[in-house]
């Protein structure tokens, strides 16, 4: 199979403990892999090793010319700043070397007007300023988005439309999605494979394998509820 | 060129590479940090006088090694760059002190414009164009690497590369406005104006504009009334940018 990213034997160490040890998985050139577990578990630290911005033991292979989106799970920004959503999607247009065109296009993608994004960006909500990310991300047409928590602190008819709206973005592009999140019932529904990460057994596989709620209980430490789309 | 517009042109040009480089300290939260790092030059004046040389090049010298010391550190401990900056600039004022005595260290804490040399005058002005330069030029990359440093490292920006850029431009920005505005009020200038466009603006650009058009009448105008009334300029240019951030207040953008 056709992969945009291999990783064999990751090690993550954080101060004296290591956090991630030997992980192997590898993502499918198109597919979504979400990746699931507890608080503390190593997810948000897995995505900064995959993106280069942590130290690692083993190998984090991406396919030749992988362009990665990345859609961080809060910004550590003042919310009264005078930087507005535009302000930050013509910077990462200029870096990106992309045209206006482009910007215009990400934005129509996801579905968030030109007006809104004008905006300082302490005055968006929580679903307007995921889909200020999410059209920063695509400009400068990545081949891979990584999506950290996308729908924290968003209400839930706000979460569904979100996770529509990356579907609908992911087949426009044919892009391949990493995702972090702890809605199983959408990752039930959306993921190609899952990978649990758990300080106990990990696991990794279609979602109708790997989310059972015995193989749950052992990742989570506790039974969760979620809506299985068979 | 005449000797006062030379003045006139220095002034401006510290201004407007001082609320530049102003807005991004603001945005960084290192406002703090904007004072104590002026503090850095102190013992490099204090020990360029020991060694009989130029003040400023020991002040330069000190600051650009102060904010590579910082760099190294926050990468090397992950300690916030604010404390980093507070710990290590504040003992440099302690070092400065002992160092740079009598009317030395008068003229290194309040600055003495009066006394600037021909090649003062022009070095200071070529460094301010060039690091008013760089932060218009490198103002994408900042933004992205302020807002995210994950997105910017995704988006191929040489995030540590860049830190370290904004650090010596802004190190540089003070050094270049040290013999003039001295030790104690060069930060001021690079804060207050940023710290008042902050409030008034709505977007990066309406706020660095803000951020230059504050800095460069505080100083023009403050050097205007220290001449008028026979003060020495650089606390008025201070109390002038000081009090059109108190005139802004009533003005803040609502949210």
């Amino acid at each position: 199979m056709d992969h945009a990213l291999e990783v064999a034997d990751l090690t993550i160490t954080f101060g004296a403990a290591p956090v991630i040890q030997a992980l192997s998985f590898s993502v499918a050139r198109g597919s979504t892999l979400a990746i699931i577990g507890p608080n503390g578990s190593g997810k948000t630290l897995l995505f900064r090793a995959l993106i280069g911005a942590v130290r690692h033991g083993g190998t984090v292979r991406w396919a030749a010319g992988t362009r990665i989106g990345y859609v961080p799970q809060k910004l550590d920004v003042q919310r009264d700043l005078p930087v507005t959503g535009k302000d930050l999607l013509v910077a990462k247009a200029a870096v990106a070397r992309s045209s206006d065109v482009e910007t215009d296009r990400a934005l129509e993608l996801v579905d968030l007007p030109a007006a809104t994004a004008r905006r300082p960006i302490g005055t968006l909500s929580g679903g307007q300023f995921q889909r200020l990310l999410l059209a920063a991300a695509l400009i400068g047409r990545p081949s891979v988005l990584l999506f950290d928590e996308p729908t924290a602190g968003i209400d839930e008819p706000g979460q569904e439309q979100l996770y529509e709206m990356i579907h609908r973005v992911q087949r426009a592009h044919a892009l391949t999605l990493l995702l972090i999140s702890h809605e199983l019932s959408v990752v039930y529904r959306h993921a190609t494979n899952v990978l649990c990460l758990s300080r106990g057994r990990r696991c990794f596989g279609p979602p109708t394998e790997v989310l059972t709620p015995a193989a749950i209980q052992e990742c989570y430490g506790a039974p969760l509820r979620y809506h299985r789309h068979d | 060129m005449t000797d006062q517009l030379m003045a006139v042109l220095l002034s401006a040009a510290m201004a407007i590479a001082a609320g530049l480089v102003g807005c991004f300290v603001v945005i960084r939260r290192m406002s703090l940090a904007s004072d104590a790092l002026s503090h850095v030059a102190l013992p490099g004046i204090g020990v360029a006088l020991a060694f009989d040389l130029h003040p400023m090049v020991g002040a330069g010298a000190a600051l650009v090694l102060g904010a590579l010391l910082v760099w190294g550190m926050e990468r090397r401990t992950g300690i916030s760059t604010e404390t980093i900056i507070g710990v290590v600039f504040s003992l440099a004022l302690a070092v400065g002190t002992l160092l740079a005595t009598g009317e030395e260290l008068v003229d290194a804490l309040l600055g003495s414009p009066g006394k600037l040399g021909g090649w003062e005058v022009g070095a200071g002005i070529l460094g301010a164009a060039a690091v008013a330069a760089f932060v218009l030029v490198a103002r994408h990359r900042l933004v992205l690497s302020l807002v995210s440093a994950d997105v910017a490292r995704t988006a191929g920006v040489g995030v540590a590369r860049v830190e370290l850029l904004f650090l010596l431009g802004f190190a540089l920005t003070v050094a270049f406005g040290l013999r003039y505005l001295g030790v104690l009020l060069m930060g001021s200038l690079v804060i207050i104006p940023a710290a008042t466009a902050k409030h008034l603006a709505r977007s990066l650009g309406e706020m660095l504009t803000i951020s230059v058009t504050v800095a460069v009448l505080s100083t023009l105008a403050g050097e205007i009334i220290a001449d008028r009334l026979g003060y020495p300029s650089g606390p008025v240019i201070i109390i002038v940018a000081g009090g059109l951030f108190l005139l802004s207040l009533p003005l803040r953008r609502i949210r």
